[in-house]
């Protein structure tokens, strides 16, 4: 456990000053700075509708929910399973990490556990942020009614959902990224599984779910289509967070395998 | 195996079918300054990249202080400090930081990172990013990395790689001062046998996989065979006087004379010997062939 917790600490130090870390506090903060300052310069079509409070949230919620379940959340992932990998295959430090006297299943999962804690702290702050600034342009354009709805249900339950079902994705990519050190490589079998995540998804292939890369807009989507009807009773743990969950755990250990016999060049 | 701080059993490795670690019993004393030397791609970072548990080798075959490695390998880890190849710095890092991380991995203060980068000479540059330092810092950050636990054991592949001459005697000074005065067990793998010569009391000589040589950096002397060369006056007459002696004459030039090394006191004999009789000896003294050499027959034969 010790080991565990070291090399974790380890992973934050080496990485507080690049973009990896970073992107995971400045995303959030842009997406979610962009749509509210769109719904405020926008302040007045949007009261033309006369949104009551609930349609309101969902449909600001859903500006970022939508980027960012849709598109950049997968890509997001990739990013993450490859510069936490890539901070040692660019410095040649893998050699160094296992010559440490460290369990090598610390090593190893102190840095999976890094990159679903970034990922957690990216969305963490993306609900954080939506309610803060909802609430921020009600004081800033009075006229609006997000005060009389609390989102903050649908916001964990949606975020959480879109956490879970992009731990698939993390580990796939995850050991892709461990395989080999170029970008390239993780990077275009990620684009290339996105996008054929996106589609399976959207035209509603039966098996859609089993393509890890389809599970967050699938997670989204049911969530969606259940807030129509009751937005406060909708159910976490779907078929798409199980087989995110499977993915996940199976391939997480495949990775450690892969550690173990990988051979130190 | 209680007095080795290394000790391989018939180690062999192989990279699928291609051997690269044969029959290898290295045998390193504790206290000892252990010379690992050997051509490019005779296997020293293989060697040594089994020596640290990142090259898995067959059980009961590696020991470190008497211990089998596969089973006690953080134990053994954590009496080891390493530079290997390249020295692994995140260049993204300031050498502190590097230090700091290092601290962070082992559980030590970080305050020890400071006064490593003292130690290696690199305070000036202690908040610079790694990537810019020169090969020669690089290569300090890296030793200032293997000693920042206090390592009871120092794995040093090729250390003086990249420095100037002031680096490498800094780097040789250093060892020296280590296993000298802090008693740590050194082991450096290098192909220059004259950086070797210089700090190393125990040799090992790789080629292929095989170890060729291992003992003592005065057994590897005695495999050349030591002559005394005799400075001396009235050359000639003094060469007839020592075959009328007994003494077999190998060379003579107008200038010295040299016949086969026995002993020093015999040397001694010899000098007086010469005085007596009204030569004059302006120098006598043991010469060696050149490692150089010793190690290109060696690796030559095999």
């Amino acid at each position: 456990m010790r080991s565990l917790y070291i090399s974790l600490i380890s992973e934050f130090y080496k990485s507080r000053k690049t973009l990896a870390f970073w992107a995971a506090i400045l995303l959030p903060l842009i997406i979610c700075g962009l749509i509210t300052f769109g719904f405020y310069s926008g302040s007045e079509k949007i009261l033309k509708f006369h949104y009551p409070p609930m349609v309101l949230w969902a449909q600001y919620c859903g500006a970022a929910l939508g980027v960012m379940g849709l598109l950049i959340m997968p890509f997001y992932v990739i990013f993450m399973a490859f510069s936490v990998n890539n901070i040692e295959h660019k410095n040649d430090t893998w050699k160094m990490l296992f010559a440490q006297p460290l369990n090598k299943f610390s090593i190893y999962a102190a840095k999976y556990l890094y990159a679903v804690l970034l990922i957690f702290i990216c969305l963490f702050l993306f609900a954080t942020l939506t309610y803060a600034f909802g609430h921020l342009l009600q004081i800033v354009v009075p006229k609006y009614n997000f005060n009389q709805y609390n989102p903050s249900n649908i916001l964990i339950t949606s975020y959480f959902k879109l956490f879970l079902s992009s731990l698939g994705i993390l580990s796939l990519q995850f050991i892709l990224s461990l395989l080999w050190s170029d970008f390239l490589k993780p990077m275009g079998i990620g684009f290339v599984g996105t996008i054929m995540g996106i589609i399976t998804a959207n035209v509603g292939w039966k098996y859609a779910y089993l393509i890890p890369y389809s599970l967050p807009t699938l997670a989204l989507r049911i969530t969606k289509v259940k807030k129509g009807t009751d937005p406060l009773d909708f159910p976490i743990f779907t078929q798409e967070i199980w087989t995110s969950l499977i993915y996940a755990s199976a391939l997480f250990i495949i990775g450690y395998f892969i550690v173990t016999k990988k051979s130190i060049k | 195996m209680g007095n080795y701080a290394i000790e391989t059993v018939g180690l062999n490795f192989n990279f699928g079918n291609q051997v690269i670690v044969k029959d290898l019993s290295l045998q390193v004393p504790k206290g000892s300054i252990y010379g690992f030397l050997g051509p490019n791609g005779a296997g020293k970072t293989t060697t040594i990249k089994i020596l640290l548990n990142l090259l898995k080798s067959p059980s009961d075959q590696v020991f470190i202080f008497g211990k089998e490695i596969n089973s006690n390998r953080i134990a053994t880890l954590k009496r080891i400090g390493a530079l290997v190849e390249q020295p692994a710095i995140y260049g993204h890092l300031t050498g502190k930081e590097n230090l700091i991380n290092r601290c962070i991995l082992l559980g030590i203060k970080r305050t020890k990172a400071d006064e490593m980068l003292t130690l290696v000479g690199l305070a000036d540059a202690a908040n610079k990013k790694a990537n810019k330092y020169s090969l020669g810092m690089k290569q300090r950050l890296g030793i200032a990395q293997a000693l920042i636990s206090d390592p009871e054991l120092l794995l040093l592949d090729e250390p003086t790689n990249g420095l100037d001459p002031n680096g490498i005697i800094e780097v040789r000074n250093l060892m020296i001062d280590l296993a000298t005065k802090h008693q740590k067990t050194i082991l450096v793998s290098s192909h220059l046998l004259a950086e070797i010569e210089r700090t190393a009391t125990h040799v090992g000589i790789i080629n292929k996989g095989q170890l060729l040589f291992q003992g003592t950096i005065n057994e590897l002397h005695l495999l050349s065979k030591p002559m005394l060369e005799i400075e001396v006056d009235n050359i000639e007459s003094a060469s007839s006087f020592l075959t009328k002696s007994g003494y077999e004459i190998l060379t003579k030039t107008d200038k010295l004379i040299t016949i086969p090394f026995t002993s020093a006191q015999k040397s001694g004999e010899l000098n007086t010997l010469l005085i007596q009789n009204g030569f004059t000896v302006s120098s006598l003294y043991q010469q060696r062939k050149d490692l150089e050499n010793l190690f290109l027959d060696i690796t030559k034969t095999n």
